[in-house]
């Protein structure tokens, strides 16, 4: 009868256990600790002079207006413009193209193309938008170029989301409604894209959460963090809230770090809710 | 079938209108790739054509500022390199143990709790991430070690840590998860325990796709902006001391960016060189990414 | 209770809402072939798992009744999983040997044990390769993949792999249930020579398996056990009407 010695494997499993349920804890407390301190930081320099002030040299009058104005407008620009391309790209290419192109390599080619675009950092956008809508386009450092900057950053994104939620529609649907003698394009605008809607909403707003809280590609294309007047032209100068935070973080006066913490107090909350729906959306949407 | 009627070739015409204009919407695509590579190309032609490309690879001193001026890429790669590997050493095990928790140990309820957790924290700006780690992490660092400099690279690539992982986490999980039912029970009926079954049957199982987690990770802290703008500070040198400033690559960018710097002048190129290496760097290390996650989707799918 | 490997009594199992096993109660005589018949769904890969409580890995299922091995009970609070399925080695239908080599996947009981002895690893895996009589197939390509080899091979790899661990008990599913008839003839082989060293519990749908190669018989039908008997007793003389049903062709 050969001995057992097992009784150190069982001992190894519950340390495991414990230290990684600890870990994970452990993580989380470090998260709560860190959103906590910039909360209670921010929490005396947030009133209503300072979500409705402009940036000033003195940081107790100075105020956000002028950035979350630019940081609004440039999510509904970016909306306008990506969200219709990037849908539209990645239905050319799920419902047409896989048609057309079927075991060529160009399909393969366009997919890893988009892939690599979703993982340029968003800096090397900066100086794309930079070149491209700053100079040579002459769009100067406005809220034009910074709303096309933004959207490049985001284009391979959303395509990437949209293109899963398109392949999460069962093919039958599609057979169906080619079977009764619609069009390709009627398949897709009747039956495809409002089973797909709720995916390419989630990606949508993941997406947009994420472009309202880029600084580097704004920063190269020119927000401004000194501005003191509300964008009234697409031409115009602009600032956004990250890039003002980045300006006033920056600064050595502790009194501009107020206002940093301040500022992120309001730029958090809105984008952790904004992703929180858009989680809550595909939950409902896979449960389904 | 005769001869289609009129309101049929409309019909025709409008579906190969709409298809044309979603083609084009694909094309941005190309588009974009075809901008990004030109203008770094363009300047980083201009830029060797002043430099020789030699010393930029091996002189050990970045000075484009400077009155004397120096243009290797080392400090600036050291730089970036240092901070990075910190990130990776924070958020690489950790992120690979609480993976094993969610997907091996923890209960149903725990893991509907905590994935949707981990994506939402995903969600934070870096630029917040920034602010921790000038403002909170440095100061509690200096109690700790009294040496520290108010811009150093333990800082910033500790936070960096912290923010890349939930999503390290998130992707190891799901590498995990992947991984068929029937290969634990194997090894649970010969009698492993789960931290065996996890480690020596489940990991090496889901090996490619944690692989390919692991570098896409490294690319995201390579391209990493503003906490290292925020908090490492302005000196490009070369060094693995993590206790003195350094300079990444990313971080010289906005420098630049944030001064007078004219267009067609020597620092003017060497945003955009920077930008190259960046691009090159990030796109092999996708492309490297990809190739892992083909070879796990083919095992799994 | 000599002679007795395992003593079931009462055993109710339940997945959620659904009762898949009532009141079963049966012995499982030591050293001794028992095979579990029965139409699909009756339970008889439940009941199994129970045996080696692979059934805890399912979240969402609950038993009452006790289990005895050896007059232990294998649910005392005392008793860990991993230390019960040590004693208690399960071969699957599905053959699920690990993306490791042929080697590797043998050694695997021995290692997570704690075997560090390179010698004694390589004495046992032969050992177990030869009781499952795969050593001439595999001696020349020990290192190299286990998924190289062919179903049958994978299964009797498999059950090499629970040999190695020692056990006392070895369950098997429907072990031959994926595989052509040669391996299977082979599998049915291998399980007459096991029963010298091992006590062996096989769910098998083929009938003429169970009367070759198992001393008991027993039949499940939706959850319940309705006979257990010697095998000659069950195929030529059964007591209940719906054994005899079955074991003549009637139905399932």
């Amino acid at each position: 009868m050969r001995t057992r010695k097992i009784g150190w494997k069982i001992w190894n499993d519950r340390l495991f256990s414990i230290l990684s349920f600890a870990l994970l804890g452990f993580a989380m407390l470090v998260i709560l600790v860190l959103l906590s301190a910039v909360f209670l930081d921010g929490f005396t320099r947030l009133n209503w002079s300072f979500l409705t002030g402009f940036p000033s040299r003195f940081s107790e009058q100075a105020g956000i207006l002028p950035s979350l104005v630019g940081t609004g407008l440039l999510a509904l620009l970016v909306v306008f413009i990506t969200f219709p391309v990037g849908v539209g790209a990645a239905v050319y290419l799920e419902e047409y193209a896989k048609h057309r192109f079927a075991g060529s390599r160009v399909l393969r080619i366009f997919e890893l193309n988009i892939t690599n675009l979703a993982g340029i950092p968003s800096i090397v956008y900066g100086l794309l938008g930079l070149v491209l809508f700053v100079r040579v386009l002459a769009l100067g450092q406005s809220l034009a170029a910074g709303a096309l900057t933004l959207s490049m950053l985001l284009f391979p994104v959303i395509v990437i989301s949209a293109r899963e939620a398109l392949r999460a529609v069962p093919m039958s649907i599609r057979e169906c409604s080619l079977a009764l003698g619609a069009t390709r394009w009627q398949t897709i605008r009747h039956h495809v894209l409002p089973a797909a809607l709720p995916g390419i909403l989630t990606g949508a707003i993941l997406a947009i959460s994420r472009a309202t809280g880029e600084a580097a590609p704004l920063i190269l294309v020119g927000a401004l963090a000194y501005v003191a007047f509300l964008p009234d032209s697409l031409l115009s100068p602009f600032s956004a809230l990250p890039v003002q935070i980045f300006s006033w973080v920056s600064r050595p006066q502790v009194g501009f770090h107020h206002n940093a913490a301040a500022a992120i107090s309001v730029l958090l909350p809105a984008l952790l809710a904004l992703n929180s729906l858009a989680i809550w959306l595909r939950n409902r949407y896979e449960r389904k | 079938m005769g001869k289609p009627s009129r309101k049929l070739r409309g019909f025709q015409f409008r579906e190969f209108l709409i298809e044309f204009l979603l083609a084009l919407c694909a094309l941005v695509s190309v588009l974009a790739t075809i901008a990004i590579i030109g203008v770094l190309v363009f300047e980083t032609i201009l830029f060797f054509r002043n430099i020789p490309v030699g010393s930029f690879f091996t002189d050990l001193q970045w000075t484009p500022l400077f009155s004397e001026k120096h243009f290797g890429i080392l400090p600036l790669l050291s730089g970036t390199f240092l901070i990075t590997t910190i990130a990776m050493m924070v958020a690489l095990p950790s992120g690979l143990c609480i993976a094993v928790c969610l997907s091996e140990y923890a209960p149903a309820s725990v893991r509907k709790v905590v994935k949707p957790c981990l994506e939402i924290l995903a969600g934070i700006p870096t630029v917040v991430f920034g602010y921790f780690a000038l403002l909170l992490v440095t100061p509690f660092l200096q109690n700790l070690l009294p040496g520290l400099s108010g811009f150093n690279a333990l800082s910033p690539g500790i936070v960096m840590g912290i923010m890349i992982l939930p999503w390290a986490t998130s992707l190891s999980d799901d590498a995990l998860q992947a991984v068929p039912t029937d290969l634990r029970e194997a090894a649970y009926a010969l009698g492993s325990t789960r931290l065996q079954t996890s480690f020596r049957v489940v990991i090496p199982a889901a090996f490619s796709g944690i692989t390919a987690a692991f570098f896409l990770a490294v690319a995201r802290a390579i391209g990493e902006t503003m906490i290292v703008t925020i908090a490492a500070g302005q000196q490009a040198k070369l060094t693995i001391n993590p206790l003195e400033p350094a300079q990444t690559m990313t971080a010289y960018i906005v420098q630049v960016s944030l001064g007078d710097t004219e267009a067609g002048t020597i620092e003017y190129q060497t945003v955009f060189v920077i930008g190259m290496t960046l691009f090159v760097l990030t796109l092999l290390l996708n492309l490297v990414s990809e190739h892992f996650k083909k070879r796990f989707q083919e095992a799994y799918q | 209770m000599e002679g007795v490997k395992i003593r079931v009594s009462n055993l109710n199992f339940y997945y959620g809402k659904n009762q898949i096993l009532s009141d079963v109660s049966i012995d499982i005589l030591e050293k001794q072939v028992t095979s579990l018949i029965g139409p699909s769904g009756g339970g008889k890969s439940t009941f199994l798992r129970c045996l080696n409580r692979m059934n805890e890995i399912i979240p969402g299922t609950r038993i009452t009744g006790q289990i005895l091995l050896d007059g232990e009970d294998i649910h005392d609070s005392a008793v860990d999983t991993a230390e019960l399925r040590c004693r208690i080695g399960m071969v699957f239908q599905k053959s699920n040997p690990f993306p490791k080599s042929v080697f590797d996947n043998v050694a695997y009981g021995l290692r997570i044990n704690g075997w560090k002895d390179r010698y004694l690893i390589e004495k046992q895996v032969k050992e177990s390769l030869k009781g499952a009589a795969l050593w001439d197939d595999v001696k020349d390509r020990l290192h190299a993949p286990a998924l190289e080899l062919s179903g049958g091979q994978q299964q009797q790899l498999c059950i090499a792999r629970a040999l190695a661990v020692e056990p006392e008990v070895i369950l098997l599913d429907e072990p031959a249930g994926d595989l052509d008839p040669h391996a299977t003839a082979r599998i049915e082989e291998l399980i007459r020579n096991l029963k010298q060293r091992y006590t062996v519990v096989i769910v098998t749908h083929n009938l003429q398996e169970a009367g070759r190669a198992s001393d008991r018989t027993a039949f499940f039908l939706s959850g319940q056990l309705i006979e257990v008997n010697e095998t000659q007793r069950i195929f030529t003389n059964p007591e209940r009407q719906e054994t005899e049903d079955y074991v003549t062709g009637r139905f399932g």
